[in-house]
């Protein structure tokens, strides 16, 4: 009876959570030590542009893996040694590599990945201006009548009626 | 007729990417610490006399760290191989044992204190290492993934080659295969050993 009743209150609240949509909160409810709102508020702001390398679509504050906990509990203790952000990304890239950065640093290597769209899209938009100037002095010439077929046409409409 | 292929090479181009894109792994991520000094550590092990044991240990041989677990089920599958490594004497390796009490193990309402949880990690390890083989020169246990941390460890097993002067050489995560080890394990020992 009473574990029923356990039971029916603990799915409660999972529906609750889950129906609010907060992943932060499950991040926050896995934690034992709590306590410092401002502590808690900032390990959010850097897990949230971290990546949990076990479930690696997550990020480090939404993920309930193992290892997400751990890194959790490392970047909280990093805070309050009064790291900087830097510092403490830079600690996990140290060990994990640029992967765990789910805004990867610009460098050479990453040129493609942030200017290769703009590129495509200033190629794209070049070809579409020259489709566009190509299909349009196309039409021109074609609807345009030379001199020629002026004349003939002046010289039938001249000729009126006439069979 | 020229403009019915432009597609159509578009078209292979894309296929060409995605294909490649699908036999990638995307469990192998490249580590940071290639080429790198293997962080220092200083744990316990399998001995319960024993003195706590750490890379520094190793300085002067080309050595395996293998990390692992009980609970890991991967690691079942590249112990074999690891076993018959170790008796061909090809280099030591070292076992690091992974978070092997989890939080699942602590009874009910309270957790287990550290002496226990290297207490019930020496028996677990203990009993599997004898009925599967022991590949393992030193085991040592990293109890809260610390260690874990430092290597990188994403992924049980990941196995790690160290040079003579304790820079890593090698990665790789999930169970060693005959493949990976003569292909690349092998070869590069060599290297190693000959400089």
């Amino acid at each position: 009876m009473k574990l029923t009743h356990l039971l029916l209150r603990t799915l409660f609240v999972a529906a609750c959570l889950v129906l609010s949509g907060v992943t932060t909160t499950l991040a926050k409810e896995a934690l034992p030590m709590a306590q410092d709102p401002v502590l808690e508020k900032r390990l959010i702001l850097i897990s949230e542009e971290l990546r949990c390398l076990v479930c690696q679509n997550e990020s480090l504050a939404s993920s309930r893996a193992e290892l997400a906990n751990d890194l959790r509990e490392e970047v909280r203790k990093l805070i309050s040694q009064n790291q900087s952000d830097q510092q403490i990304k830079d600690y996990l890239v140290s060990r994990y590599g640029d992967f765990v950065l789910y805004r990867p640093q610009v460098k050479p290597l990453t040129w493609v990945l942030w200017f290769g769209p703009f590129l495509l899209l200033v190629v794209a938009v070049w070809g579409m201006f020259s489709y566009v100037r190509q299909r349009q002095s196309a039409q021109t010439t074609v609807a345009a009548l030379s001199d020629a077929d002026r004349h003939k046409a002046q010289a039938i409409l001249n000729s009126g009626d006439a069979p | 007729m020229k403009k019915f292929f432009i597609p159509l090479g578009i078209f292979l181009v894309l296929v060409a990417f995605l294909a490649i894109g699908l036999k990638r792994n995307p469990q192998e991520i490249p580590s940071p610490l290639l080429g790198k000094p293997a962080p220092l550590f200083s744990l316990n092990t399998l001995d319960a006399g024993g003195v706590k044991f750490g890379p520094q240990n190793m300085k002067g041989k080309v050595w395996m760290l293998n990390v692992w677990a009980t609970w890991c089920v991967a690691c079942r599958d590249e112990h074999p191989l690891l076993v018959a490594l170790s008796k061909a004497n090809q280099l030591p390796i070292v076992g690091l044992n992974y978070k092997e009490v989890q939080a699942q193990d602590a009874p009910a309402g309270r957790q287990l204190t550290p002496e226990e949880k290297l207490r019930i990690a020496r028996e677990r390890s203990a009993v599997w290492l004898q009925r599967l083989g022991d590949p393992y020169a030193v085991s040592v246990f990293d109890l809260d993934g610390r260690v874990g941390i430092d290597y990188g460890v994403y992924g049980v097993p990941e196995t790690y080659i160290i040079d003579k002067e304790g820079v890593i050489r090698f990665k790789t995560v999930g169970a060693v295969t005959l493949e990976t080890l003569q292909s690349q394990i092998l070869p590069l020992l060599q290297k190693l050993n000959a400089s």
